[in-house]
C-alpha cells in the first residue's frame, strides 16, 4: 500500500530535533520575522500583477498606482503581523473568532446591500467591510487553535466542535447571500481538520453525504447562483447574457496562443470585450496577452509560493502552526485553481479573485495578512512552549 | 488503545500525519495544476485557431461606403440631377447631459409645437446603442441650421449632419423623361446584389435613372473597422474607396425641353423632339408634370393620393405611354408604304368624289371635304390630307402589306434605345385581332387604319421616332437619350436597329417632303396658317384623333366632359427638308379645332432648334393660337 509506504518513510527520517541554540546567530531575515523566499516571490507575483494590470485597466496608471498603494498597506500590514508570535494568534483566535461572529450577525441585521447581497457593515465616514472576509482567516484560525488543545488525529468529539465553528460562519455567510466567499471560508477551515487527520472513513462519509446533499443545495440557491452553474454547463446557451464572461474569456484566453498577442495588444482585453477584465477575469488578460507561457510562468510562481509556504508549514515545530499555516497556505492555492479554473471555464463563475493579482484591495489585504501569520509561525519557532 | 484527551499529546505523531496530509495536499495541488494547464494547453495551443478567429470576428466589422451617385446633364452641360447636401438633426444619447432639457431647448430653438418634444423622445430612443446618432429631424431650413450653430454649446450631442439626397433642378419639366431615385423598397432589395448596395438607400424607381442604374450607382467602396465590444468604432483598419457613379450626359436640350413643357400649357398632352440623323432626343416632354422631388425623400400618402386620383394623371408619361390614334399623320408613311409596294407612284392619281366605296359594298367612306378634292395624286393628298387617296391605297395594299410597311417605320414595337417603360403602341393586324377578338379582319378595318383611325394606336415618341426615320431618307438611327455615359459615348449604331426603308427611286423621298411641305407652304395646306413667314423649309403632317369613350371610373362635371370629348391635336414635322435637324410630334389632347393647336407648338419647337437667333416664347406662341381658335378649319 503506497499510503503505509509514505508513513513508514516518514517515520524513518524522524523530525530533526530542535536547535540547540548554541551556535548559529540570527540572520536578519530571523530578526526582522520574514521569510526572504517567500516574501521575494510574493513580491515578483505583485509586481507581475501590476503589469498586467495596466493593460487590464485600459492603461490607467492611476489604477495601477492605488493598488500599488493598497499592495503598500497590505505588505505593511504583514510585515507587522508577522512581529507578534504565533501565541498571540492562538490566545486572539476566540476573540477574532468572537467579534467576526458578532459583526456577520449585524450584517445580517443592519447591512449595507450592494448588489443584491448583504455583505457590508459600515460604520458611516470611518469604514466599510466585509466581515466575511474577516472570518476567511478567523475560522481556521478558531479550527487550529480548538485542536491545538486536543489529541490527534481527532476524536469525533473534537470533530463535532468544529463542525459547529465551522458551521455557523458559513452558513451566517451563505446567507448574505455570499456562496462564494462562504465555501472559501469552510474550505480554509476543513483543510485545519483534513491536515490535523481527520479519518479517512468520516472524509469519505462527508464526500458522500455532500454528493447526496447536491440537491438540496440546488434546491436552496438563488436563481441567479442556478444561472451560474447552468452556464457553467453550457455556455452557449445564453451567449449574449450570464455565458458572454466564459465566452469572452475563454476566447481571449486561446487567442492568445503560445506567446500571447503581446502586452496591451490583446484586442479582447483592450477592446472590452472582456468582462471584469481588471478584477476576477484578469488572468484572461494574460493569457491573451501573454499565452501559455506566461500563463506557466504564472501558475509556476503560485506553486513555488505554495511549495515554500507548504515547508514553512512543515518546519514548525508546534501543532497550531502548522494546521493554521498549512490552511493559509493551500487555500491560497484553493483561490488560485477556482479563479484560474473559472476563467478557463472548466469551473462555473463563482467571485473569486486571483490572488495578489485581480483589482481590490480587501483580499490582498486579507491574504498578505495570512502570510504575515505564516511567517510568524516561521520565524518563533521554538518560541512557544512545547 | 485509544488516548484520553488530557493525556499527553503526541508532538512527533501529529507531525508525522502533518507531514503525511501535507504531501496528499502537494498531490492534489500538483494534479489540480496539470488539470489547469492542460486546460490552458487545449485552449492555447489545440483551439488557438478557433478562438483566433472568434476573437477577430469580435473586433472586426465590415462597414460599406456608398458612392455617389453619378449626376445627370443635358446635352450643353446643364445640371439636370444632382446630389444636394440636406442637413438632419441628430442626436447621440450618450453625450447629452440631460435628454429632456436638450429635447425641451430644441423645440424652442426651432420653434417647433411643443408636441414634437414627445416625438423626439420617441426617435431619440430609436437607437439602441447609446453613441449611435438617432435622427430627430430631416432636411432642417437654413434657418435652423443657423439657429442650432449659433446655440451649439448649449446643445452637446447635438449634431446637424449632412447626407447627399437627389435634387432635380426643372423636376416638373424633366419628370418624366429623367425619372426620379426613390429609397429602396422590399421587393427591389430581394433583386439587388447585396454587396453592391450595402449602405445605398436610393435607387432609380423610372426613366432615365432607371435604365442608366447600374452606371449611375457606381461601386461601393467598404473599410473595415475596429469596433470595442459595445460596437463603438475605434479605427480604420483597411479601406477600399468607393467608385462613383458615371456621370451621364443626356442627348436632351433643357432649354428645348422647358419650352416644350411651357408650349403645352398645362394641358394635357406631349412634345417629343428627335435628330434625325443621329437619333438623339432633343425634348420628351409629357404634361401635366408632377415634382419629382417629392419622391426622393418620400412622398406623403395625401400628395400621393392627389398625384394619383388626379383626373388629369400628371404620373402618366403620355410621351412614351400614351396610346393616340395617329389620325392623318400618317399620311406620309402609307404613301412611302405604297411606293415600297409599288402600290403607287408618286404620280399616281385617283378621283375623289368625296367618298371611296369598297367593291360589292354600299357603305361610303367619307372624305373630310364633303364634295371631295378631285384629282389628287400624292404630293396633293398630303398636302390637303385628302382620305380617299388613302382609302384606296391602303384597300390596294392590304393589312398585311400595310402592317409590315408600318412595323418597319417602328409602329406596334418599342423603338428607343434606353427609355425606361416605354409602350409598344398598337399596330393591328390580322393575327393580332385574331389573338384580341377571335375574329377574322374584315376590308373595312383596313381602310379605317388607312387614315390612321381604328385599332392603330402610336405612342407621341413612336411618332416623332418614325418621322426622324422619313426625314433621315429612310435610314434608321436608334434614338436615345444617352449621349455620354462618363466619358465613354453612345456608339451612333446600336443593337436591334430597324431595317432602312428603301425606295426604288431615292427622288421619291423628295416627293413626299414635298407633299409634306405643301402642308405648311402650299396654298391647300392644312396647317398653312401655320407655315407663315417659315425661314426654312419645313415638311409636316397634320392629325386629328377622334376620342371615343372615357376612362370607365372617371366623374367629370359637365363642362369637363365636354371639353374631354374634342379631338385630340396631333402634328408631326421635321426640318429643314434639305438636311434635317429636328423632327418632332406634338399630340394636344382634346385640343379640338383640328390640328392648328398642334402644328403651332411643332413650328415653335423647329423655331426654336433652328433660330438660335429669333427663338420663340411661348407667351408670343399662345397670342397666336389664341388668335387662330376664333377662325377653325377642318383638317
Amino acid at each position: 500500500m503506497p499510503w503505509q509506504l509514505i508513513t513508514r518513510s516518514l517515520r524513518r527520517y524522524p523530525v530533526r530535533p530542535p536547535d540547540s541554540g548554541i551556535a548559529r546567530r540570527k540572520s536578519i531575515w530571523e530578526r526582522i520575522h520574514l521569510d526572504p523566499w517567500l516574501l521575494g516571490m510574493l513580491l515578483v507575483l505583485m509586481g507581475g500583477g501590476l503589469v498586467v494590470l495596466y493593460s487590464a485597466s485600459g492603461q490607467r496608471i492611476d489604477t495601477v498606482i492605488a493598488q500599488a498603494m493598497r499592495f503598500g498597506i497590505a505588505l505593511s500590514g504583514m510585515v507587522i503581523i508577522a512581529q507578534f508570535s504565533p501565541s498571540t494568534f492562538l490566545r486572539w483566535a476566540p476573540l477574532a473568532y468572537g467579534a467576526g461572529l458578532a459583526m456577520l450577525l449585524a450584517v445580517e441585521v443592519v447591512g449595507d446591500v450592494g448588489m443584491g447581497a448583504k455583505r457590508w457593515l459600515e460604520i458611516p465616514g470611518v469604514i466599510r467591510f466585509q466581515p466575511s472576509e474577516m472570518m476567511k482567516l478567523a475560522v481556521p484560525l478558531m479550527v487550529a487553535a480548538y485542536l491545538n488543545r486536543c489529541q490527534l488525529p481527532p476524536r469525533l468529539r473534537d470533530i463535532v466542535v468544529c463542525a459547529v465553528i465551522i458551521g455557523v460562519p458559513v452558513v451566517l455567510t451563505a446567507i448574505q447571500p455570499d456562496l462564494g466567499t462562504s465555501l472559501l471560508v469552510a474550505s480554509a477551515a476543513v483543510i485545519v481538520v483534513l491536515l490535523a487527520g481527520l479519518s479517512w472513513k468520516l472524509i469519505g462519509l462527508v464526500a458522500a453525504l455532500g454528493a447526496a446533499g447536491l440537491p438540496v443545495l440546488w434546491m436552496n440557491m438563488h436563481n441567479y447562483q442556478r444561472q451560474r452553474v447552468l452556464t457553467f454547463l453550457d455556455p452557449d446557451s445564453d451567449p449574449l447574457g450570464s455565458g458572454w464572461n466564459i465566452i469572452q474569456s475563454t476566447t481571449a484566453i486561446g487567442s492568445g496562443g503560445l506567446w500571447g498577442k503581446g502586452w496591451l495588444e490583446g484586442t479582447q482585453s483592450q477592446l472590452e470585450f472582456l468582462p471584469e477584465r481588471h478584477t476576477d477575469f484578469i488572468i484572461a488578460v494574460l493569457g491573451e496577452e501573454f499565452g501559455l507561457v506566461g500563463m506557466l510562468l504564472l501558475l509556476t510562481l503560485y506553486i513555488m509560493i505554495v511549495g515554500r509556504g507548504l515547508w514553512l508549514a512543515s518546519s514548525s515545530q508546534d501543532t497550531f502552526g502548522r494546521l493554521f499555516a498549512g490552511s493559509i497556505i493551500l487555500t491560497f492555492f484553493i483561490y488560485v485553481f477556482v479563479n484560474v479554473g473559472m476563467v478557463s471555464g472548466i469551473l462555473p463563475v463563482v467571485g473569486v479573485p486571483l490572488p495578489l493579482v485581480s483589482y481590490g484591495g480587501t483580499s490582498s489585504v486579507t491574504l498578505l495578512a495570512g502570510f504575515g501569520i505564516l511567517m510568524s509561525i516561521h520565524a518563533h519557532r521554538r518560541l512557544l512552549p512545547r | 488503545m485509544p488516548q484520553r484527551r488530557d493525556t499527553l499529546k503526541n508532538p512527533e505523531q501529529e507531525l508525522r500525519i502533518f507531514r503525511v496530509r501535507a504531501l496528499l495536499a502537494v498531490l492534489v495541488v500538483i494534479v489540480l495544476t496539470s488539470l489547469l494547464v492542460g486546460r490552458l494547453g487545449y485552449l492555447q495551443i489545440v483551439q488557438h485557431d478557433l478562438y483566433s478567429t472568434r476573437s477577430e470576428k469580435n473586433r472586426v466589422r465590415v462597414e460599406p461606403l456608398p458612392p455617389n451617385r453619378g449626376l445627370i446633364y443635358d446635352r450643353n452641360g446643364t445640371l439636370l440631377a444632382e446630389n444636394r447636401p440636406t442637413y438632419n438633426l441628430t442626436l447621440v444619447r450618450e453625450r447629452v447631459d440631460d435628454l429632456d432639457d436638450t429635447l425641451a431647448l430644441l423645440v424652442d430653438l426651432l420653434e417647433l409645437p411643443e408636441e414634437e418634444i414627445e416625438a423626439f423622445q420617441v426617435r431619440s430612443r430609436q437607437r439602441q446603442r447609446p453613441f449611435q446618432p438617432a435622427l430627430l429631424m430631416s432636411d432642417l431650413s437654413e434657418e435652423h441650421i443657423a439657429r442650432l450653430a449659433v446655440n451649439r454649446h448649449r446643445l452637446p450631442g447635438v449634431e446637424v449632419e449632412a447626407q447627399l439626397l437627389r435634387y432635380y433642378p426643372d423636376a416638373e419639366v424633366m419628370a418624366h423623361a429623367l425619372g426620379y431615385v426613390g429609397r429602396i423598397n422590399a421587393e427591389e432589395l430581394q433583386d439587388l446584389d447585396p454587396g453592391r448596395y450595402a449602405g445605398t438607400h436610393f435607387i432609380g424607381k423610372t426613366g432615365v435613372e432607371r435604365f442608366y442604374e447600374t452606371e449611375l450607382h457606381g461601386e461601393a467602396g467598404l473599410r473595415k473597422v475596429e469596433t470595442n465590444a459595445r460596437g463603438r468604432v475605434l479605427r480604420e483598419l483597411g479601406r477600399t474607396d468607393p467608385v462613383p457613379g458615371a456621370n451621364l450626359t443626356l442627348t436632351l436640350d433643357r432649354s428645348l425641353q422647358m419650352l416644350a413643357y411651357e408650349l403645352l400649357d398645362g394641358r394635357r398632352g406631349s412634345i417629343v423632339a428627335i435628330v434625325p440623323s443621329t437619333g438623339e432626343i432633343l425634348a420628351m416632354v409629357s404634361t401635366p408634370g408632377f415634382d419629382s422631388n417629392q419622391f426622393v425623400t418620400g412622398i406623403d400618402v395625401a400628395s400621393y393620393r392627389a398625384l394619383q386620383e388626379d383626373i388629369d394623371l400628371p404620373l402618366f408619361n403620355r410621351a412614351i405611354r400614351g396610346h393616340y390614334p395617329p389620325g392623318s399623320t400618317i399620311k406620309p408613311f402609307l404613301a412611302l408604304a405604297g411606293l415600297v409596294e409599288g402600290v403607287i407612284t408618286p404620280d399616281s392619281t385617283i378621283n375623289d368624289p368625296g367618298f371611296y366605296q369598297l367593291p360589292n359594298d354600299s357603305r361610303r367612306y367619307r372624305n373630310w371635304l364633303r364634295w371631295g378634292h378631285g384629282r389628287v395624286d400624292m404630293e396633293r393628298s398630303i398636302a390637303v390630307s385628302n382620305n380617299t387617296y388613302y382609302y384606296t391605297l391602303a384597300h390596294d395594299l392590304g393589312i398585311d402589306k400595310l402592317h409590315e410597311r408600318m412595323t418597319n417605320f417602328g409602329f406596334g414595337q418599342r423603338v428607343a434605345h434606353d427609355v425606361q417603360g416605354e409602350s409598344t403602341g398598337l399596330m393591328p393586324s390580322r393575327d393580332w385581332k385574331r389573338a384580341r377578338f377571335n375574329q377574322p379582319w374584315y376590308p373595312g378595318e383596313t381602310l379605317s387604319v388607312g387614315i390612321g383611325q381604328g385599332y392603330w394606336q402610336v405612342t407621341p415618341l413612336q411618332l416623332a421616332s418614325a418621322t426622324a426615320a422619313l426625314a433621315n431618307r429612310g435610314h434608321w438611327v436608334k434614338p436615345r437619350l444617352a449621349q455620354r455615359i462618363g466619358e465613354e459615348p453612345v456608339p451612333a449604331e446600336l443593337p436591334d436597329t430597324l431595317p432602312d426603308i428603301q425606295l426604288a427611286n431615292d427622288n421619291w423621298w423628295d416627293r413626299v417632303y414635298s407633299g409634306m411641305e405643301k402642308v405648311l407652304s402650299g396654298s391647300e395646306g392644312t396647317a398653312r396658317r401655320t407655315g407663315v413667314g417659315l425661314e426654312y423649309r419645313m415638311g409636316g403632317k397634320s392629325g386629328t384623333a377622334q376620342v371615343f369613350s372615357l376612362g370607365q371610373d372617371q366623374r367629370y362635371n359637365a363642362e369637363e366632359l365636354e371639353e374631354r370629348l374634342r379631338d385630340h391635336a396631333l402634328f408631326m414635322a421635321f426640318a429643314p427638308i434639305e438636311e434635317p435637324k429636328i423632327a418632332v410630334s406634338v399630340i394636344v389632347e382634346n385640343a379640338g379645332g383640328g390640328s392648328t393647336h398642334a402644328a403651332h407648338l411643332a413650328r415653335a419647337m423647329t423655331d426654336a432648334w433652328l433660330l438660335e437667333d429669333e427663338a420663340p416664347e411661348a407667351e408670343e406662341v399662345k397670342e397666336v393660337l389664341e388668335e387662330d381658335t376664333a377662325n377653325v378649319e377642318g383638317n
